[in-house]
């Protein structure tokens, strides 16, 4: 596992670290109000959400900005 | 409009805190360069969080090296990729603020008088967060912060910030800017311009940070509009020399506004905020805002 310079071979390797585990409140999206604006996928400092707007609980932590930003109230913050 | 890749150049699974502003920006400016990228990041929350030895959230190369060395290395970087032909690629050299204001400024500072081929990008979230939140020289005036605690003998950080795009302005490089994570296509078309622009690049990115400054993380880009809105944050570019304010607010805020929703802000008197209040009306009349 240890290399010379600590060099890591896996570039994204990060996905084995699954930070979906850390979430209390979960966005749901109603893809009915959806406008396509992209915010959600614009502002996700996980990169949980893809360009069909489906979401990664895998990686999702619940902060909830995606809910904060969307101008059409399309996502809804609930408990886990 | 900020275009959507298929596939983030920074992959998920960082440590960043949920509503971390770093992890944003990042992620903008690396898709915003593309793939043929070379990557260099000082010591600071973005090299910690990013790469927890023996996993990397980096998908384009990326090299850390210490605290005071980014501007060093990506100039390094920079001359080796040069000498083999390999002028296509860019340069990519990110800093906290601790990391370029403080104990990053020389060898940044001598980067840019070389007139290396680079781009570097300060993500400036005010303090020290990475190891607990200590001042930096861009803790704006008035903020607690661990090394600049509120209480009967202080009243938190007690000088206004290092205005350190002026201070690379100053070097007479080609291309200066500010930025927020809270207008992504502003940033975005800054970041394309640097790198389409032949010799150094500076953009200052202000992002919010939900642990340091003391706000619900669903917030992060909100407190980042607020600082443009309320003027405390001025968003402008210096192309040779030919300076440009790129966002006008239709009405500027107060700046108790963005103060008040902050903790580090919380204890500020109305004294105190009148201050901070007649420093960012001077600076916005100084910038023409």
């Amino acid at each position: 596992m240890v290399s010379i310079g600590c060099v890591i071979k896996n570039p994204g390797n990060s996905r084995n670290n699954k930070t979906g585990s850390w979430r209390t409140f979960k966005p749901i999206l109603d893809k009915e109000k959806c406008i396509d604006c992209d915010n959600c996928i614009i502002f996700c400092p996980d990169g949980s959400v893809n360009k069909q707007h489906d979401i990664d609980y895998d990686f999702c932590k619940g902060c909830g900005i995606c809910a904060n930003e969307c101008p059409s109230d399309a996502i809804e913050m609930v408990k886990e | 409009m900020v275009d959507i890749p298929d596939k983030d150049l920074l992959a998920p699974g960082h440590r960043g805190c949920a509503g971390c502003g770093a992890s944003i920006g990042v992620k903008l400016a690396l898709n915003a360069l593309g793939e043929n990228t070379v990557a260099i990041s000082a010591t600071g929350c973005l090299e910690v969080m990013t790469t927890p030895y023996p996993e990397s959230a980096w998908e384009v190369p990326f090299i850390h090296v210490a605290f005071e060395n980014s501007g060093a290395v990506a100039s390094g970087v920079e001359a080796a990729l040069r000498i083999q032909g390999k002028d296509d690629v860019n340069v990519v050299a990110f800093g906290g603020d601790g990391g370029t204001v403080d104990i990053g400024l020389q060898s940044l500072s001598g980067a840019m008088e070389r007139g290396h081929n680079m781009l570097y990008i300060c993500y400036d979230n005010e303090a020290y967060m990475n190891t607990g939140i200590q001042r930096s020289g861009a803790t704006p005036f008035g903020a607690t912060t661990t090394t600049s605690p509120q209480g009967s003998a202080s009243f938190g950080e007690d000088k206004p910030k290092k205005d350190m795009p002026m201070i690379m302005a100053a070097h007479g490089i080609p291309y200066v800017a500010t930025a927020s994570i809270a207008y992504p296509e502003d940033f975005v078309n800054k970041v394309k311009k640097a790198a389409s622009i032949e010799g150094p690049a500076y953009i200052h990115l202000q992002q919010p940070c939900t642990t340091g400054w003391g706000y619900p993380s669903e917030k992060t880009i909100e407190m980042g509009r607020l600082a443009v809105e309320t003027g405390s944050w001025i968003l402008y570019e210096i192309e040779n020399g030919e300076f440009s304010i790129t966002f006008t607010p239709e009405e500027r805020k107060p700046v108790k506004e963005y103060l008040s929703q902050q903790k580090r802000f919380r204890h500020l008197q109305d004294e105190q905020i009148e201050k901070i209040q007649k420093y960012v009306d001077a600076q916005c009349s100084e910038l023409g805002l």
